[in-house]
């Protein structure tokens, strides 16, 4: 008897997550959709009129400035992270590695507002000294974001390296080949979907951040034409005005949070895709 | 020209070295910077004395407690939801399509900007369900944020415990249940605690999801009705608003001392749990 309770009780927590998961769509969707159906799809993902007080909820400035500021923040943390990892996985001996991944792991744990801290306070005057502008910019953000996308790109690719037999290392170097050889010609190509993983799952975390944007990108509602230029992100736009919003406004800031839910489970689909295709290799 | 490959190997070590050098210095110079800057600011005085003047002054003691109070909620909440569904799915059933799109939920969860999970708990618990800014809408916002890192990590525990103390259990009479509550959970403990050390570190940093659920009063919440403010969101408000640089590098300070020490608790833990298992 009490097994049987047990178990019921057991199933209903297991499905706690994907029930949370299905909530969170619903009400983002439920308050969002409608707003989305009413404007039309296209007057809210391709106008650039943002002005909430006269009824003008055009998006499309702020797809742009997440798309950039994007992909500013993995032309800074990806080639980084990843260089990180190879040097650290295939260049450096195993006690090093032991100490120094687990130093870069905990640094994911440094809350977002300290990173937008330093964005503002050591970042921002650095741009506008030595480049111009008001400093706080696309540029400021995509620093401070591929910097944050670091730890999970590193520890990402080191797992995805480090899952490589030492076999096609041995083999590659049996053949001739110097280490940096093997590497690039071998171990890296059997690790290619895990760091692509890596990097996806970074992107996804670049894409989503708010607070840190909020205090480096300046939230102009304009598209940028030049690193220098001050930007608004979708996830901003959600968090600046939510506060003060009502009524329209309000269904506009839930509309752009459907645009980024929809954005992101695709990300998480394409890495989920390629970390399976990583196991299915091994 | 062709380049000979002990060269290209120099160049290539040369740089990739550079990388991480760079990427370790920008890293660590976060944290030196944050607390050289603000340790001079915290004080006994600082960490337990009210805030006056909007945080211009004062200390931070009200964002102390509802740093403590708020995660902890959010765990008490999650933990039991997590634990659950792990042992439902690698105790209680097979592989399926059912525990396919249970996962799949799992790892969407995770990847949830936690604006959108702000943007969730501000309809859902704060008007929907009345419960207004409170620690209660903040910590069950909260508890579904975390719910995926607590549910991988004591999977990974509970996998980790050997199939032959279940046999051994079973063997002497013991029902799944029992083999669960009294074998296999007290071994996966570790991993678990791990898992719930990680994630109130989560917790503790997060700013967006939070300020929107809690809200930001500075008071000590005395229900679980009542709004608070974590020290994310003093030291963002703080910083965002320009109230004061000074104060809130000391909050910056003490935040990142508080995350890194819940970290390093958490990997102590991890490391002490896969020694003992080997």
């Amino acid at each position: 008897m009490v097994e049987r309770i047990v178990k019921w009780l057991l199933a209903i927590t297991a499905f706690s997550a994907l029930a949370s998961l299905l909530l969170i769509a619903l009400f983002v969707f439920k308050e969002g959709l409608p707003f989305i159906l009413k404007t039309g799809l296209s007057d809210f993902l391709f106008s650039s009129h943002w002005d909430p007080s006269h009824g003008k909820f055009g998006i499309l400035a702020m797809i742009v400035s997440s798309l950039a500021v994007t992909a500013g923040a993995l032309l800074v943390g990806a080639p980084l992270g990843i260089c990180g990892a190879i040097f650290l996985n295939e260049f450096m001996p195993v006690s090093v590695m032991r100490i120094i991944k687990p130093a870069i792991e905990l640094l994911a744990g440094i809350p977002s507002v300290v990173f937008g801290f330093i964005g503002v306070t050591v970042l921002a005057p650095f741009i506008q000294h030595n480049f111009g502008g008001a400093g706080l910019s696309l540029l400021a953000a995509s620093l401070i974001l591929g910097i944050m996308i670091l730890p999970t790109v590193i520890s990402i690719s080191v797992d995805a390296l480090a899952a490589v037999p030492n076999s096609y290392r041995d083999g590659a170097l049996a053949l001739g080949a110097t280490k940096w050889q093997s590497v690039h010609m071998v171990t890296l190509k059997a690790a290619r979907s895990g760091i692509l993983a890596g990097v996806i799952l970074g992107m996804g975390r670049a894409i989503g951040e708010t607070m840190a944007v909020i205090m480096v990108a300046g939230n102009s509602v304009q598209f940028p034409r030049s690193p220098l230029d001050s930007v608004r992100t979708l996830t901003s736009n959600i968090a600046l005005e939510m506060n003060s919003a009502i009524g329209v406004h309000r269904q506009a800031l839930f509309a752009t949070g459907v645009v980024l839910f929809v954005v992101i489970m695709i990300l998480n689909a394409i890495a989920g895709v390629a970390i399976r295709r990583k196991i299915r290799g091994k | 020209m062709r380049i000979p490959p002990r060269h290209t190997q120099k160049v290539a070590v040369a740089l990739l070295g550079g990388a991480t050098l760079l990427t370790l210095v920008v890293l660590f110079f976060i944290i030196f910077y944050v607390l050289k800057r603000g340790l001079p600011v915290v004080t006994g005085e600082f960490l337990l004395s009210d805030q006056e003047d909007m945080g211009r002054a004062g200390g931070i003691f009200p964002a102390l407690v509802g740093t403590f109070i708020l995660p902890l909620l959010a765990i008490a909440i999650a933990l039991p939801l997590g634990v659950g569904t792990t042992v439902y799915l690698a105790e209680y059933t097979r592989e399926n399509r059912m525990t396919r799109i249970i996962r799949f939920g799992i790892d969407c969860l995770a990847g949830i900007p936690s604006i959108i999970f702000g943007l969730f708990g501000f309809v859902f618990f704060t008007i929907m369900l009345q419960m207004g800014w409170s620690l209660l809408s903040g910590g069950l916002t909260l508890a579904i944020m975390v719910l995926p890192t607590i549910i991988r990590t004591s999977e990974e525990a509970i996998k980790a415990v050997p199939v032959s103390y279940r046999e051994v259990s079973f063997s002497l009479g013991a029902s799944r249940w029992e083999t669960v509550w009294k074998v296999v959970l007290p071994n996966a403990l570790p991993g678990i605690v791990t898992g719930v050390v990680l994630s109130i570190g989560r917790a503790i940093g997060e700013t967006a999801a939070v300020i929107f659920t809690a809200g930001q009063a500075m008071q000590i919440p005395t229900s679980l009705f009542d709004s608070t403010r974590t020290m994310s969101v003093h030291f963002y408000i703080l910083a965002r608003e320009g109230i004061s640089m000074k104060n809130a590098f000391g909050t910056a300070a003490v935040l990142v001392l508080l995350v890194l020490f819940v970290n390093i608790v958490a990997y102590w833990l991890m490391n002490r749990f896969i020694a003992k298992r080997s």
